[in-house]
C-alpha cells in the first residue's frame, strides 16, 4: 500500500504498534507533529496522552508512568532536551525504560525552529551529570522512523534505560512515498523482565548480575512494595553513601550498556571492492551521502558508504572493520564535526591510520550530494 | 505491620511505617517527624492497601520521608515530585498518590503545583512548610516571612511569602487546607485530603529547629502570629468539584477506545507517466495561499502515476503571514536527497515567495522553467525559460498555486492531467476540491 507520509506519523505508528501506552509532551517545533499524533491516537488503544505544562513536566510524567509499568515515550527538540537533561539522569539512575525522541533543529538555544541540524549528537551522549552511557538510535529514512522507534522501545525495555531516537526536522516533517505494507517491519515487542520475587521479598535493585538490568515490579504492584530513588541507593532502593555499594551501583549503570555495546550496534555498510574512500554518515545526511555515492559510482568512481543507525554506544566493531579497509574517511554531518570525533578516535588506533575529514554545514540547509562528491 | 498473613480473613494495617528503619533522621523538635507520624495515623485510619499507596517525595529533609513508609515510594528530583505523581496517577488511577514536599519544592516546582491544581489531577500534596531551606543551610525560601533572618537574607527578607493555598485554590484545587504540625486533628484532616477525588493540598507550617527557630528567635506562637499578620488563615480554605483528570480522561475517550489507530490513506497506482528522471519543482507563494496542500495534491498525483515523491515545506515561524515554500521531487525511483538547490520548475506566485527563491533562481539554467505571475515578471532575472501566467483579475489568490501546478503539468506533460484531478477529488474536502478543479481549468487555459 503506497502512502504519502512523514516521519512524525511513522514514529507515532511505530510506537503505538509496539505497545506504547503513555505519552507526555510539550509543543515545540519540529516535534509537535508527534505530540499531535500521539494525543489523537493513544486513546484508541486505551493509552494516555497528555500535553504537559513544560518539558520538565513532560519527561517527569513519562518517568512516573513508566514506573507504573507503562511503555512510555516523549518527544521534543533541542531546547526541550536541554530541559529534559536533569531527568535523563534520573531515568538512568532509577533504571526507567523510556523512549525520548529528539527532533533536532538548528541550535544553540532557540536557534532555528524550522531549520534542520544534527547538532545534538554529543549532547545526547553526555546530557546527564555524571556522564553515564546512553543508547541513541538514528533513523535515516521513513521506514526506519517506524522500525527504529520500535527497536528503541525494545532496547529501553531490555536495558531499563532511556533510549533516544535522534532524528531531525527534515526526517520528521518531509513527506515521502512509502509502500508501508512492504517497508514497515513490525518487531516483536520485548518486555522488561518482571520480578518473580515472593510477596514481600522484592528488592528493586539487587544488582547480582552487574551487566543486567534488574527485574522490574511496578509502582502499584499488588505483591511487592517498590522503592524508586534517584539518589545513590542500595539493593533495597534505600539511600546509601557506603563506598562499596555506591561503586557497585555506578559500575552497574556503566556496565549494563558497555558490556552489551556489540549487541546494540546497528549500521548499514555498503562497501565497494577496491574503494579507497569510505563515507560515514547518519540520519538525514546519510540520504545526501547515498545520492552522492550513487552518482560517483555512476561516474566510475569506487567509493564505500556506511550509515550509522546506532549512534550511541558507538558501533565500534563495525566502524573499526570498515575504517581499516579504507585509506580516506569522509564524515558528512549537519554540525561542526561531532560524530567525526568518534570516527577519528577509532581511526587513531588503526595502523595504517586512515585520514579522516568532514563535510559540514550549519546554515540550516541540507548538505547537498554535490558537496560530498567534491570531498571524495 | 500485619499485612501478609497466610490466609487473612480481614487484613488490618496497624502501621504503615517501614519496620526496617525505625528512627527518623530529623532534628529534635523538627515538625517533619510529627507530620510523618500523623500521615501514618491517617493511613491507619483509612486502612488502605499499602500496595495501592505511593509516597512521592521531593528534595530536602522531607525527601528522606518516603523510606519510613511501607508503601510504594518514588524519590525524585527537586521540585518535580508533583509532575512524577501526575504521571503515576494518569497511568494508574487506582493508586492513592501522596506527595511530600517542602516549601523549597513549592518554589522550584511551583509551576507543576499550579498546573496539577488546574488540571485537578487526583493527588494529595502535603507541604512540610518550615519557612526556609533546612537541608542546605537555612537559606530563605518562597514562604520565608518578610523581614525574617536567614543565611541568604542577613538584613531581613525583602520578599513577600507565597500563599501556597491561595495559589492552588484559585486555580481549581478540589481541597485546600492550612494547618500546623501541632494540630491535634491532623490524622483526620490528612485522611480527608487523601479521600478527596481530585487535587488536594495541605500547607502544614512547622518549626525548623536547626535554622529558622534560632535565627529568628521563633516559637509556635510566633508562627501563628505570622500566619495571622499575613492573613493566611488556617483550616479548610477551598473546596471545588471539578472532575478528576485521570478519570475524566478515561470517561471522555471511552467511546473512541478500540477504534483502529491512524487513518491510512492508500494511493493506488492507477495512471502512468513517461517521466524517466527526477523532476524538481518548487512552489513559492505566501502563507494562506494553499501552497502546501497544492503541493501535496501534486505529489500524490505523481504517486498515483507510479512515481516516487517527496515534499519539503519551508515557512516562517508565524503561520499565517510571510512566505510559504513547497519543494516537491517526483521521480521514477527512490529519492534520497530531498533538497532542491537547482529546481527544474519554479512557480512564483507571490512577492514573498519570490523573496525566498533568489538563490534557486540564480542556479537555474536554460533547461529550467519558471512560471511567474505577470505582475512579478519584471523582477525575475533568470537564464531559465519564463512562462508568464496572466490570470484575470478575478482569480482568487488561494487558487494561484493550483493554477500554476496545472499550467506546468499541462505544459510539461510530466503526468496526465487526470491524475491531478483524481487526486483533488480523492484527497480534498468537497468544497475545497471544487475550487481546486476550477483553478486547474484556469491553469490549463493559461498555457493553451
Amino acid at each position: 500500500m503506497y502512502e504519502f507520509i512523514d516521519g512524525a506519523e511513522l514514529i507515532a505508528r511505530g510506537a503505538i504498534d509496539i505497545g506504547c501506552d503513555f505519552f507526555a509532551g510539550y509543543p515545540i517545533t519540529p516535534a509537535s507533529p508527534i505530540l499531535i499524533h500521539m494525543l489523537r491516537e493513544l486513546p484508541k488503544v486505551g493509552g494516555v496522552g497528555i500535553q504537559a505544562e513544560d518539558e520538565i513536566a513532560s519527561i517527569s510524567m513519562t518517568i512516573g508512568a513508566a514506573m507504573t509499568g507503562a511503555r512510555a515515550m516523549t518527544a521534543t527538540a533541542g531546547p526541550g532536551i536541554s530541559l529534559y537533561s536533569e531527568n535523563i539522569g534520573l531515568a538512568l539512575m532509577g533504571e526507567v525504560p523510556l523512549v525520548i525522541v529528539d527532533v533536532q533543529r538548528l541550535g544553540p538555544a532557540t536557534g532555528g525552529a524550522t531549520t534542520v541540524a544534527q547538532g545534538d549528537v554529543q549532547f545526547l551522549r553526555w546530557s546527564t551529570s555524571g556522564g553515564y552511557p546512553v543508547i541513541a538510535l538514528c533513523p535515516s529514512d521513513a521506514a526506519e522512523c517506524y522500525t527504529l522507534t520500535q527497536h528503541a522501545f525494545n532496547l529501553a525495555e531490555r536495558f531499563r534505560t532511556p533510549v533516544f531516537l535522534a532524528t531531525d526536522k527534515e526526517t520528521v516533517m518531509t513527506q515521502g512515498t512509502l509502500d508501508t505494507d512492504a517497508a514497515l517491519k513490525h518487531l516483536t515487542p520485548e518486555r522488561r523482565t518482571r520480578t518473580v520475587a515472593a510477596p514481600g521479598s522484592f528488592l528493586p535493585y539487587p544488582l547480582t548480575e552487574p551487566a543486567t538490568a534488574p527485574p522490574f515490579a511496578a509502582i502499584g504492584d499488588a505483591q511487592n512494595i517498590v522503592r524508586f530513588t534517584t539518589s545513590t541507593h542500595d539493593e533495597r532502593g534505600m539511600l546509601t553513601k557506603k563506598p562499596e555499594k555506591v561503586e557497585r551501583l555506578n559500575n552497574h549503570l556503566y556496565e549494563k550498556i558497555r558490556a552489551h555495546a556489540a549487541e546494540i550496534e546497528m549500521v548499514r555498510y555498503d562497501p565497494q571492492d577496491g574503494a579507497e574512500t569510505l563515507v560515514v554518515s547518519f540520519g538525514i545526511t546519510a540520504r545526501s551521502m547515498q545520492e552522492a555515492v550513487a552518482d560517483a559510482r555512476a561516474d566510475g568512481q569506487r567509493v564505500s558508504q556506511l550509515i550509522v543507525q546506532s549512534l550511541w554506544p558507538v558501533p565500534e566493531n563495525a566502524l573499526r572493520r570498515a575504517l581499516a579497509a579504507h585509506r580516506r574517511i569522509v564524515v558528512p554531518e549537519l554540525n561542526h564535526g561531532q560524530y567525526r570525533l568518534e570516527i577519528e578516535r577509532i581511526a587513531y588506533a588503526l595502523d595504517p591510520r586512515p585520514a579522516v575529514s568532514g563535510v559540514n554545514r550549519v546554515d540550516g540547509e541540507l548538505i547537498a550530494p554535490r558537496q560530498i562528491q567534491d570531498a571524495l | 505491620m500485619s499485612t501478609h498473613t497466610a490466609t487473612p480473613l480481614v487484613t488490618t494495617f496497624a502501621t504503615y511505617r517501614n519496620p526496617e528503619i525505625a528512627k527518623y533522621p530529623f532534628c529534635p523538635g523538627c515538625g517533619h517527624s510529627t507530620i510523618n507520624d500523623q500521615l501514618n495515623a491517617a493511613l491507619v485510619k483509612l486502612q488502605l492497601d499499602p500496595h495501592k499507596v505511593v509516597i512521592v517525595t521531593d528534595i530536602g529533609c522531607v525527601g528522606l520521608s518516603d523510606q519510613y513508609f511501607a508503601a510504594h515510594a518514588f524519590h525524585g528530583l527537586h521540585g518535580r515530585s508533583v509532575a512524577y505523581a501526575s504521571g503515576i496517577k494518569l497511568a494508574n488511577p487506582e493508586l492513592k498518590v501522596i506527595v511530600l514536599m517542602g516549601d523549597g519544592g513549592c518554589g522550584i516546582g511551583g509551576h507543576h503545583l499550579i498546573n496539577a491544581a488546574r488540571r485537578n489531577v487526583g493527588i494529595t500534596v502535603l507541604v512540610f512548610n518550615n519557612l526556609n531551606f533546612g537541608m542546605t543551610g537555612g537559606q530563605h525560601s518562597v514562604t520565608t516571612p518578610h523581614g525574617a533572618l536567614t543565611a541568604t537574607t542577613r538584613g531581613g527578607n525583602l520578599e513577600r511569602p507565597l500563599d501556597i493555598c491561595a495559589t492552588v485554590g484559585v486555580n481549581g484545587a478540589s481541597y485546600v487546607y492550612r494547618g500546623t504540625s501541632f494540630d491535634k486533628d491532623l490524622p483526620e484532616r490528612i485522611a480527608e485530603a487523601i479521600n478527596v477525588d481530585g487535587f488536594a493540598l495541605m500547607d502544614l507550617w512547622e518549626l525548623c529547629t536547626a535554622y529558622y527557630v534560632p535565627n529568628n528567635d521563633f516559637s509556635r506562637s510566633d508562627m501563628l502570629g505570622v500566619m495571622s499578620e499575613l492573613h493566611m488563615q488556617a483550616g479548610e480554605l477551598y473546596r471545588a468539584g471539578y472532575p478528576e483528570l485521570a478519570s475524566a480522561y478515561r470517561a471522555q475517550y471511552a467511546p473512541t477506545r478500540s477504534k483502529t489507530p491512524f487513518t491510512r490513506k492508500p494511493l493506488a497506482r492507477e495512471f502512468t507517466t513517461r517521466l524517466d528522471k527526477p523532476l524538481r519543482v518548487v512552489i513559492a507563494g505566501s502563507a494562506g495561499g494553499k501552497v502546501k496542500s497544492t503541493a501535496t495534491v501534486f505529489a500524490q498525483a505523481a504517486i498515483r502515476c507510479g512515481l516516487f515523491a517527496t515534499q519539503r515545506d519551508d515557512y516562517p515561524t508565524t503561520v499565517m503571514s510571510g512566505h510559504s515554500l513547497s519543494e516537491i521531487i517526483i521521480a521514477p525511483g527512490e529519492i534520497f536527497y530531498t533538497g532542491i538547490p537547482r529546481p527544474d520548475v519554479l512557480a512564483i506566485i507571490s512577492p514573498e515567495g519570490l523573496g525566498q527563491v533568489k538563490a534557486q533562481l540564480a542556479e537555474m539554467g536554460e533547461s529550467g522553467t519558471v512560471y511567474v505571475l505577470a505582475e512579478l515578471e519584471s523582477k525575475v532575472q533568470t537564464r531559465a525559460r519564463k512562462i508568464i501566467l496572466r490570470p484575470d483579475g478575478k482569480t482568487n489568490r488561494k487558487a494561484l498555486a493550483m493554477m500554476a501546478v496545472a499550467a506546468f503539468v499541462k505544459h510539461s506533460r510530466c503526468m496526465p492531467l487526470e491524475a491531478l484531478t483524481a487526486s483533488v477529488r480523492a484527497d480534498q474536502r468537497a468544497d475545497v476540491a471544487e475550487e481546486s478543479l476550477k483553478a486547474i481549468e484556469t491553469g490549463i487555459k493559461l498555457v493553451e
